[in-house]
């Protein structure tokens, strides 16, 4: 019972964390989703790298680089600022994907379309094409969300207190009667969180395939 | 701080980091396709737990998972060596996620196909195991390259049970040199130079088999 308490005082911090990439990455990702559809075949490839490389380098070796690495004269980042950052700019890169995803898999018909009654290429884009890739890419979104919560996790190395690191530090101060609980009640709250969100996920899928 | 004096270290790492992604991603896919074949049994007895494993596998973060069976399984009376506990915990995730793509694999596949099969007059066990699978393996292919990719990297975690690989090696040598900005960087950019390349591959590989099926 002890272990469950000890754990969900670090359910907030794992929240925040998540919500709070997420935030980062669901702005983050719109100039890096423009960036790999641009006209511009150097900023095409530019963006391309930068999203590759964003997304080829582990989430710990992001948040070790910004936790410990990154000082601005005596600006350094604390860990819970290092890991919202960190996982902020990946989040970004793969919404960036998943964004680009949703617009690639919309029928040319449609800017033709938008071209032909006379629609700007700003208004065939922002009113036309996007509120249909908004709806082709959000079962995407929420997966990546799902996978999100669970990459909280990795704050925990770099001294975030959330639910992993909690369960952690009670099992420390609790070596002969803690046994694996604290990890099994963190399990739990994952799973419980994730569930929902998976549900509401497929939902959405099945939804738009039906429409389709 | 010379670059020469620690990138062989890092670069031991990087050889116990592939080695754990070898175990992980052959192991892992193994147990993936028995629970794939689980949770697409028409036995309800077996479609269940198959079904709990992997969701159970899925929903929880492989850090956690790698903390279970490094603190679990001593208690139950099997003693590993760090290496083999991430070993264990990182082809249970695996499993997990590739059993999903497998999964999706097999069903993608036409029913068409098993309609053939059985006019053809093949029973059910050569039907399943030379016409379908085959097919759905296939269209996994891209998936589960993109998941070796994703597992390397997840490698990195193996760091939080002492493991010696890539990420380890970054942070005994930077609390050496208290070189960390550096450290860390060259850290990523070997990750990267591995992952970003094998990103490319893949990328490559689904065109390739997209073409095929056109």
């Amino acid at each position: 019972m002890e272990a469950v308490v000890a754990v969900l005082l670090g359910l907030p911090m794992t929240l925040l964390v998540t919500a709070a990439a997420f935030a980062i990455g669901l702005v983050g990702g719109i100039p890096l989703m423009l960036g790999l559809r641009s006209r511009h075949r150097v900023v095409r490839l530019a963006v391309r790298f930068v999203v590759d490389l964003i997304r080829g380098i582990p989430p710990i070796v992001w948040l070790f680089v910004l936790f410990f690495g990154v000082s601005i004269g005596a600006l350094r980042f604390n860990a819970l600022a290092a890991a919202i950052v960190g996982l902020g700019i990946i989040s970004a890169a793969y919404l960036a994907e998943i964004y680009r995803g949703g617009f690639a898999t919309l029928p040319a018909g449609q800017t033709e379309a938008a071209r032909a009654l006379g629609l700007g290429r700003r208004s065939t884009f922002v009113r036309v094409l996007a509120p249909q890739a908004a709806r082709t890419a959000l079962p995407s979104v929420t997966t990546f969300l799902l996978a999100l919560l669970k990459d909280s996790s990795i704050a925990s190395t770099i001294g975030v207190t959330d639910m992993v690191f909690a369960a952690n530090t009670f099992v420390r101060q609790n070596p002969m009667t803690a046994g694996l609980t604290p990890f099994f009640v963190a399990a739990a709250v994952y799973v419980a969180i994730s569930i929902p969100l998976a549900i509401v996920a497929r939902r959405l899928d099945a939804r738009m395939r039906r429409s389709a | 701080m010379d670059l020469s004096l620690y990138l062989p270290r890092l670069l031991d790492g990087l050889g116990v980091s592939l080695q754990l992604t070898a175990l992980s991603v052959v192991f892992g896919y193994a147990l993936g396709l028995v629970f794939a074949l689980g949770v697409s049994s028409i036995h309800r007895g077996l479609r269940w737990p198959a079904l709990v494993v992997v969701e159970v596998g899925r929903g929880i973060p492989a850090l956690v998972v790698l903390y279970i069976v490094y603190y679990g399984l001593p208690a139950v009376g099997v003693l590993l060596t760090n290496f083999w506990a991430a070993a264990a915990g990182l082809t249970f995730t695996v499993a997990a996620y590739s059993s999903e793509m497998i999964r999706a694999g097999i069903q993608s596949v036409p029913r068409g196909q098993g309609e053939a099969a059985a006019a053809l007059g093949l029973s059910r066990l050569p039907t399943f195991a030379r016409v379908i699978l085959p097919q759905g393996l296939r269209s996994s292919i891209p998936a589960l390259m993109g998941l070796a990719i994703q597992s390397f990297q997840g490698t990195s975690l193996a760091y939080s049970i002492s493991v010696n690989e890539l990420m380890s090696q970054a942070y005994q040598v930077s609390s050496l040199t208290f070189a960390y900005l550096t450290v860390y960087v060259v850290t990523g950019v070997i990750y990267a130079v591995i992952a970003v390349p094998a990103t490319w591959v893949s990328v490559w590989v689904e065109h390739r088999l997209a073409r095929g099926h056109a």
